[in-house]
């Protein structure tokens, strides 16, 4: 199967041909790399991974709809199934096993302490509906966050409840909505400003809530353009402008040096600025968002503080909020009463006219315990190394790779470094097979693409979490690939990269076209199943 | 006899008497890439010029289809169900998108002829 | 600090090679106005592992832990027995740090998982697609509204009196700032409310939940049919994922979108989260479903794989055009699903349900005699309601500083209604044992 393409971002290129049957085992494990088929494949009717009693015997009040017939899942051990996980986790990269460069997705040490935390009985085991006079510790540790995120952005007030970034957009885009609504304007004004280089969230987010994006260009050096920014302001059409999204540090990470100036000008237009707080880890304890001028702001939690990214979430978004916007934080609000707390819930006495509720109960707990836990592990002192280690490391990795690779714009970065594909130019090299190749070298790429101003976009982000002789092996690794792909004849190895992975590249045209989102029986052909195999 | 006619936003219409057959140009579908989708506009639909009407996907990106000139869909390609890869293999041929009745046909002469979208296209490399 | 590697040595030769004096002019770009020239005030410093496991254990202290004491607390959250092989499988640093599955070569392992995940969540409801998890139910119910309205192309959702009022608030919510319009059903503590005659040419969705919110189990199938006849679709809300081991799926009722809280397998009661939601549809909608999907593909060798698909629907390509603007899911609560499902199997799933649901029996029984107690329910599966003599919030304060927690007084989540002040959910699970049905009973004479 040899097809041919690979021009431009993200297409698969599926250029390799199979391993020669010298390289063929009869099981098809390459050593440590097993290989392992579904859960739905492994189980056996008359397994089972549990031991529970068998039910007394009751009439039941299940009104007649007792399910009839088989549910379909696979029954295996616990051996079983402990092996199974085991095998797939090691089909994985993790921050756990090096330098994970991903840009804008902060992948910095997640310390085991706050998983100890957020396990112990009596904090992991609560129910949120539990009556509050037995809960006050989890209120305790829900205030103390809260005082350190009011603290660390220099805002009155933050609304907890959140799950994730992209939910806590939505808060604090329904919080702006609420303000303008109160002063009667929420109709004349429908248009957020967005810049172009803004995460995809942000116009979704906008959009959501009936309002127009109008998109904002980057100027040469890779900030908003002010004059294009006032003139969306000016005395035209500033009164239909009902906010700008910012991210700050952007998403080119650079810091914006005018925001000042686009604050007073975003308010003088009588419009709110929210910022896009998901590079806050770049500028903890060394700039607080209030003092910029910001209305609201998100923080992931699971970059800024370090809770997993467990593959992809639990996330968590809590929104700090200017005075101007704190009376409408949605429900359930943790009060402070007397010598307790208390949860302000609907119908509730509260200080404020709520957006109303984003989710079922309190917030995302589990988190808010691991990122309490890493900010008293780190304190005021701590966080401020960690921000200038990690925006340290960035500008070490940008000045030691800048003679090779190409960066995106001059001058210091903040906690990512962009370079753009120019160094790649004319080698046939792409920066999604730069990439890949990056993975036979044992690391996990950085982001590729994105921010989508940058031509063929390269944004690694180190953190704060790497020796300097890791960030060494790494730099010396990318100047290498660096250095091969413009030495010229070396285009098809790399688009043949990843060799060493679990698995080459994936045909991602195939399962777009023929989505199969779930097994059947028939997913696995006979041919994959060695034991098949060797009866025939 | 039939003339070609091209949009700014990469699109072909073909058209024969009143009716025009409308899809996206060879530069178009090698931009895009693998197309994996196509959604199109049902029969009977009246559509202005400029209007977004259909949505081609490949794997990583969404593009709008937007209408060439006004008119009623008549017939949309339900083939490329099945086959979205007709765009890429032939563009201009098995991978035509939707018909329509042209309402007003002084609207071809705002769009370019084969000559000026070779053009229009140099342009942009 | 423990977590930063970079010594005072590091950090200077790295200043040398960037060419800066020092980290001060890194962060030149920041107005001066807003430089904070030394830590900010007011907050402690840097503290170790012990000291700050120390604090927590004081903050544990100041809660009462449900392992200790009698519980049947529930109401959209429940209290089940999770494998020890789960937390071990979770806690693997491979799935612990890795995050979201960009590169599918170096990330199968969470790939994999989740395509696991996606069948067994389209096997329990009965549907035919499922996405990789949603942050919880009661946004994933917000989703499902927000789905049926692009889909049917209407903007009015009917929501049952027995959703839980959390999840009807949350929609209420959606449907006041992103304009449309969520008409809810009054709290139907007896589960006889009628929305079949409520359902009309306008009608984007029903949403209703079984079990209800106040415990009754019912059939839908009537319900779907008149939905489909008039163009609107049915969205199922199960906030006790359990119940689907004994329960008729509500793809089997003509469900259109089945929405569940997974919190139940795998996942501990957290305070309230993080949970994962499950999301289910049909085949034909598959285009309009929020979130990430994993599918099957092959790799360059022929070999099974597999990557994220469809994601021409999110929002990092379709940006103001996506179909929703999430773009994270619960891949580790997602995972303590899939491990404990997949612990249990079909057999012990579904010894899993009978269990709950003849200890419910039980408990209903024996509370039911309790004068000045009736139960409201003819059917349930591990929770019900109960009709107190006195007011249900005040009984439950009194019972907890006896060190029982007798369950949520639906005033807790309905306060404006006095009609439902003496109601007490009563939630059962395996968890519960005759050292904790007995107190409660005898607590419940006494305090009554």
């Amino acid at each position: 199967m040899v097809q041919s393409f690979d021009r431009s971002q993200g297409r698969v290129g599926v250029a390799a041909a199979a391993a020669p049957a010298s390289e063929a085992t009869f099981t098809g494990n390459r050593g440590l790399q097993i290989e392992e088929p579904l859960i739905f494949e492994l189980g056996q009717s008359g397994r089972c991974g549990v031991d529970l009693p068998e039910p007394p015997k009751v009439k039941d009040r299940l009104n007649g709809l007792r399910r009839t017939g088989e549910i379909g899942l696979p029954g295996l051990s616990e051996p079983q199934v402990v092996q199974h996980y085991t095998r797939l986790s090691q089909k994985n990269y993790a921050i756990d096993m090096g330098v994970y460069s991903l840009g804008s997705c902060t992948m910095k040490h997640n310390p085991r302490l706050n998983e100890k935390v957020a396990r112990l009985p009596g904090i992991g085991d609560l129910h949120p509906l539990q009556p509050v006079s037995t809960v006050q510790g989890a209120l305790e540790v829900i205030d103390s966050l809260a005082h350190w995120l009011k603290t660390l952005t220099g805002m009155p007030a933050v609304a907890m409840s959140p799950a994730a970034g992209a939910h806590g957009e939505m808060c604090g885009m329904m919080a702006v909505a609420a303000a303008l609504e109160a002063k009667g304007e929420r109709g004349q004004r429908k248009v957020v400003l967005a810049p172009e280089s803004a995460h995809g969230t942000n116009p979704a987010t906008a959009a959501a809530l009936g309002f127009t994006v109008k998109p904002i260009p980057a100027n040469e050096r890779g900030r908003v353009d002010l004059l294009a920014l006032k003139a969306a302001l000016g005395p035209a059409n500033g009164s239909e402008v009902a906010a700008i999204m910012l991210t700050n540090p952007n998403t080119c990470g650079l810091f914006e040096n005018d925001i000042i100036e686009i604050a007073q000008a975003v308010h003088a237009a009588g419009a709110y600025f929210y910022c896009d707080g998901a590079n806050f880890n770049a500028i903890v304890g060394r700039v607080r968002p209030g003092d910029l001028g910001v209305d609201c702001m998100h923080i992931n939690l699971h970059k800024t503080f370090s809770t997993p990214h467990g593959g992809g979430g639990p996330g968590a978004g809590p929104v700090v909020l200017s005075a101007a916007l704190a009376s409408h934080a949605p429900y359930p609000w943790i009060v402070r009463d007397g010598e307790g707390w208390r949860i302000a819930e609907e119908g509730r006495e509260i200080a404020g006219t709520p957006i109303g509720r984003l989710k079922a109960f309190h917030g995302q707990m589990g988190m808010f315990t691991r990122a309490l836990a890493y900010i008293m592990s780190h304190g005021a002192d701590g966080l401020r190394q960690a921000s200038a280690d990690a925006v340290l490391s960035a500008n070490y990795v940008m000045a030691s790779l800048k003679d090779v690779m190409s960066p995106a714009f001059d001058g210091p970065c903040m906690h990512e470094a962009l370079f753009d594909d120019s160094f790649l130019k004319d080698t046939g090299v792409s920066t999604l097979d730069f990439a890949k190749a990056m993975i036979d070298e044992g690391y996990h790429p950085m982001t590729m693409y994105f921010p989508l101003v940058v031509h063929g976009a390269l944004l690694i982000e180190p953190t704060e979490s790497q020796a300097k002789e890791d960030l060494d092996l790494f730099i010396a690794a990318l100047r290498s690939l660096a250095e091969r792909a413009k030495g010229g004849q070396s285009a098809d190895a790399f688009k043949a990269a990843p060799r060493f992975a679990p698995r080459r590249r994936l045909d991602e045209t195939l399962a777009a076209r023929k989505p199969v989102l779930r097994w059947r029986p028939s997913n696995r052909p006979p041919e994959d199943d060695p034991l098949k195999q060797a009866a025939e | 006899m039939s003339t070609v006619k091209y949009s700014n936003e990469h699109e072909w219409i073909r058209v024969e008497g009143d009716i025009g057959t409308i899809g996206i140009t060879q530069y178009a579908q090698e931009q895009l890439g693998d197309v994996v989708f196509v959604e199109l506009p049902q029969a009977g639909r009246k559509v202005a010029k400029g209007e977004a009407c259909a949505v081609v996907e490949s794997v990583k990106a969404a593009s709008d289809i937007y209408a060439p000139v006004s008119g009623e869909v008549t017939e949309a390609n339900a083939a490329l169900g099945d086959a979205p890869g007709d765009v890429n293999a032939e563009p201009t041929g098995r991978g035509w998108f939707f018909k329509l009745r042209l309402a007003d046909k002084s609207e071809l002469d705002g769009l370019m002829d084969e000559a000026a979208y070779a053009g229009f296209v140099k342009a942009l490399a | 600090m423990r977590y930063l590697p970079l010594t005072e040595t590091d950090r200077r030769d790295m200043l040398h090679a960037i060419g800066a004096r020092s980290v001060d002019e890194l962060f030149k770009d920041v107005p001066a106005c807003a430089r904070l020239s030394s830590k900010i005030a007011g907050l402690p410093d840097h503290q170790g592992e012990l000291e700050v496991e120390r604090a927590f254990q004081a903050y544990a202290a100041k809660n009462l832990s449900p392992a200790s004491v009698p519980f049947f607390v529930g109401a959209g959250a429940y209290r089940h027995h999770v494998p020890s092989t789960v937390d071990y499988v979770i806690q693997r640093g491979e799935f612990l740090t890795s995050y979201t599955p960009y590169q599918p070569e170096i990330t199968q392992g969470t790939l994999q998982y989740l395509f696991e995940f996606q069948t067994q969540v389209t096997l329990l409801a009965g549907m035919e697609v499922a996405n990789a998890s949603m942050y919880d139910g009661s946004t994933a119910a917000s989703e499902a509204v927000l789905m049926a309205n692009r889909i049917t192309r209407r903007h009015k959702a009917l929501l049952s009196g027995g959703l839980h009022p959390q999840y009807r608030r949350v929609i209420e919510t959606t449907a006041r700032w992103e304009g449309f319009s969520a008409a809810s059903g009054k709290a139907d503590p007896l589960g006889l409310e009628d929305l079949i005659a409520r359902v009309d040419k306008d009608t984007s969705c029903v949403v209703v939940q079984n079990p209800s919110f106040f415990g009754h189990v019912r059939d839908f199938s009537r319900l779907a049919d008149a939905c489909h006849a008039a163009g609107a679709l049915l969205i199922v809300v199960v906030t006790e994922v359990v119940s689907l081991g004994l329960l008729k799926p509500p793809g089997e009722m003509g469900a259109d979108i089945v929405v569940c809280e997974g919190q139940s397998i795998g996942n501990g009661l957290g305070f309230g989260g993080p949970y994962v939601g499950l999301f289910a549809t049909r085949e034909k909608y598959l285009r309009q479903m929020p979130g990430r999907l994993v599918g099957e593909t092959v790799d360059a060798e022929g070999k099974r794989g597999f990557v994220l698909t469809l994601s021409t629907r999110e929002q990092h390509i379709r940006r103001e055009k996506a179909t929703s603007n999430i773009c994270t899911n619960a891949g580790l609560c997602a995972l303590a699903f899939t491990v404990h499902l997949t612990l249990l199997g079909e057999a012990g799933f579904r010894r899993l349900a009978e269990l709950n649901h003849a200890k419910a029996c039980e408990l209903a029984e024996r509370v039911a005699a309790v004068p000045g107690v009736s139960l409201l329910n003819d059917s349930f599966f591990n929770e019900f309601t109960v009709r107190l003599a006195k007011p249900a919030a005040a009984v439950v304060e009194a019972l907890a500083s006896k060190r029982i927690l007798a369950g949520v007084p639906v005033s807790r989540l309905i306060p404006d209604d006095p009609e439902v002040d003496n109601l007490l959910l009563l939630a059962v699970t395996e968890t519960a044992t005759e050292h904790g049905m007995a107190p409660l009973v005898a607590a419940l004479k006494e305090v009554l």
